[in-house]
């Protein structure tokens, strides 16, 4: 899976809100490289800059300095047209689902823009339904029952399913997942994590999971961003931060993990 | 949305709104369907006709069955209709100071009254402190008191066509009446005539359709552009935005009426219809429909399901009108409400000032208002010319504001309890 080829690189990336006195600088001029294949974590705490940089990853967000690029070649989506292109390679999971659809929509709606997305708005209906009950498949969801639903019917964890189910259909080259487990209990969680990670295998993507919990990126990633105040302050493979900190930041974050065998260390909180 | 409407009809305030609005409303559809008279038709010489049924006089003379019925206070109230206690005191008042003593006067005996009256009024005499109005009415009263006491009937004749001799025809006995049925010709005026004698129920069921009308087309016109307006600025930020609240600002200082005022008068009394107003009226009232529906955009521009959205590949105009409309939709229906009852309120008002629309084809509330303003209906006290007029007005204000308090306890959760 891992190539050596960079997929998404940034250079002096920043975002700064406000001017003057009201200034936040929230991404602090950060540079990364993210190869093909890996699966990368950005962790911090909440108002580290984790999530504008998520944002001004996917291009929601326009960086305030700084060059990003993808596949070795400059940014450019500057026109809607240029953005569409961009969507097609770039998508992302957010971190509430129940925030994250347009309660007006129904979820054949929300699927079937998956499908024209990816150039196939002129198929015929019945080939579009084979396509969206394969994805509602992959994710252990039965089509037949959420066809003509809304999504606000469906529990936390269905509807995070669905919106892998999105991802399935879309086929993007990289996934940015925004804290993608924080809103569900500890059962669907995991559920949620092998199905991204058996995504990955089966569409040869690369995931970017940004999230607080040290622990999960862990669990699932190669490579470990570690963001304090807008800047990584360490970064590596995920052994080499997380079994070796050098940054004290890190070890916080490393011992605010809740443990079951040892007692909890609240002086931090 | 099927829940949204049972907690509608649920809300007392909405149903009660609701109820006012729809019967305004019904009354405008229905009140043409059997009465269809022209609205400005003038059916009467002479102005302001008190409110009442007006049964024609000759047809009820000449009809040939009378029928006689004996009732005991006929007399009572015929007298007491054309000679009533501020008369009597006023021949009291003038017997006292031609110097009839006071223990001769008896009000309340009528025949004596009349007879000590006609014994002692002279026209000619000069009663100090009487003004000329008052020497008048004691004459004009005189007149009236002529007869009052006959008992016997009136006499019917007709001049012969051919010698011109007045030949008697038929008498009409005091107890002689007439069914009101069987009379071919009267008027039932529920709210007499106004100044031009025109009958004012069915010119205010004509002026409450045309100024519901206006207050829509004005509603439209300012939600339409406010919308748009608040829509793109709100969404589309930036530079854009500093434009259009640079206009909206604008358009905020300057006092919405004295724009409206100038406007009206420099399009000119030719051009000014209805519609011309309506669409006047609409277009200096958008602001604040702008400003609300800016704020709501950018509060939710940055939900995540806009974000996922715009992943999904779908253009500005998508996103507003199915990502952002529909979750300030009920938002704007209610300033929609608003504008259009403030939007007949700018009509009445701008008409009161005669920068309404042109009186020759149309009345509305704000022109009937003018009219009876202008013919000093106040003063006379021709109460019916304007109180149902500021009525309507105040029942569609009032019936709109209402559902428009319903609606927001529906749909502004906070505010139920």
């Amino acid at each position: 899976m891992k190539s050596d080829s960079v997929i998404l690189s940034g250079k002096g990336v920043a975002k700064i809100f406000g001017f003057g006195a009201h200034k936040t600088v929230a991404v602090d001029h950060v540079d990364f490289s993210f190869r093909a294949g890996e699966v990368i974590s950005i962790v911090g705490e909440s108002g580290s800059g984790k999530t504008t940089l998520a944002k001004m990853l996917l291009g929601l967000q326009t960086p305030t300095a700084g060059e990003i690029y993808f596949e070795g070649h400059l940014r450019d989506i500057r026109s809607h047209r240029q953005k569409r292109e961009y969507w097609k390679n770039i998508q992302a999971i957010f971190q509430d689902p129940f925030s994250a659809y347009n309660i007006f929509r129904r979820i054949d709606a929300v699927l079937l823009d998956c499908i024209r997305m990816r150039g196939g708005g002129r198929l015929p209906y019945e080939q579009k339904v084979e396509m969206m009950r394969e994805a509602c498949r992959f994710v252990n969801l039965k089509f037949d029952e959420l066809t003509n639903k809304y999504p606000f019917e469906l529990s936390g964890g269905q509807q995070q399913r669905l919106m892998i189910a999105r991802i399935f259909l879309l086929k993007p080259k990289i996934l940015l997942a925004d804290e993608p487990t924080s809103m569900i209990d500890a059962c669907s969680r995991a559920t949620i994590l092998d199905m991204l990670m058996a995504l990955r295998t089966e569409i040869g993507m690369t995931p970017i999971f940004i999230t607080h919990d040290i622990g999960l990126a862990y669990y699932v990633s190669d490579s470990v961003y570690i963001m304090e105040r807008g800047k990584f302050v360490e970064s590596g493979s995920a052994d080499s931060v997380i079994l070796t900190p050098r940054e004290a930041y890190t070890r916080r974050l490393l011992n605010d993990v809740p443990k079951l065998h040892e007692e909890w260390d609240l002086s931090t909180v | 949305m099927r829940h949204m409407l049972r907690q509608l009809l649920q809300s007392g305030r909405f149903l009660i709104g609701f109820g006012i609005f729809a019967s305004i409303l019904l009354t405008v559809l229905i009140y043409p369907l059997f009465i269809n008279d022209p609205p400005l038709e003038i059916v009467s010489r002479g102005t302001f006709l008190a409110p009442g049924i007006y049964v024609n006089v000759y047809d009820s003379m000449n009809f040939s069955t009378h029928y006689t019925l004996i009732l005991d206070d006929a007399v009572a109230q015929r007298v007491g209709a054309r000679l009533n206690d501020e008369d009597r005191l006023a021949m009291q008042e003038w017997l006292l100071a031609a110097g009839v003593l006071e223990g001769e006067i008896n009000i309340e005996d009528t025949a004596a009254l009349i007879e000590l009256w006609n014994s002692n009024f002279d026209p000619s005499v000069r009663v100090p402190g009487m003004t000329n109005a008052d020497r008048n009415y004691y004459i004009r009263l005189t007149d009236s008191l002529e007869g009052l006491l006959a008992t016997e009937g009136a006499i019917v004749a007709v001049p012969n066509q051919t010698t011109g001799v007045l030949e008697e025809t038929g008498v009409i006995n005091q107890s002689d009446y007439v069914n009101i049925g069987e009379v071919p010709n009267f008027r039932v005026l529920p709210l007499g005539t106004d100044n031009f004698g025109r009958d004012v129920l069915t010119e205010l069921v004509s002026a409450t359709g045309t100024s519901l009308t206006i207050g829509f087309v004005a509603g439209a016109v300012a939600t339409a552009i406010g919308l748009l307006l608040g829509l793109v600025s709100g969404y589309v930020g930036g530079f854009v935005d500093d434009i259009i609240v640079f206009i909206t600002n604008l358009f905020t200082v300057i006092p919405s009426f004295v724009l409206l005022i100038l406007i009206s008068f420099s399009i000119g009394q030719e051009q000014r219809g209805a519609f011309t107003i309506a669409v006047v009226i609409g277009l200096t009232s958008w602001v604040w429909t702008a400003r609300a529906v800016r704020a709501q955009v950018i509060s939710l521009r940055n939900r995540d399901h806009v974000n996922l959205s715009k992943l999904s590949g779908h253009s500005i105009a998508y996103i507003l009108a199915m990502d952002i409309l529909p979750y300030i939709a009920s938002y704007v229906v209610m300033a929609l409400i608003l504008q259009i009852s403030s939007g007949i309120l700018a009509e009445a008002g701008l008409s009161i000032l005669g920068l309404g629309p042109r009186t020759t084809e149309v009345p509305t509330l704000g022109l009937m208002m003018n009219w009876s303003m202008i013919y000093q209906a106040h003063i006379l006290g021709k109460w019916w010319a304007y109180f149902p007029v500021i009525l309507v007005i105040a029942l569609i204000s009032f019936s709109m504001n209402l559902m428009n308090t319903g609606l927001d306890r529906v749909f502004n959760p906070t505010l139920r309890g």
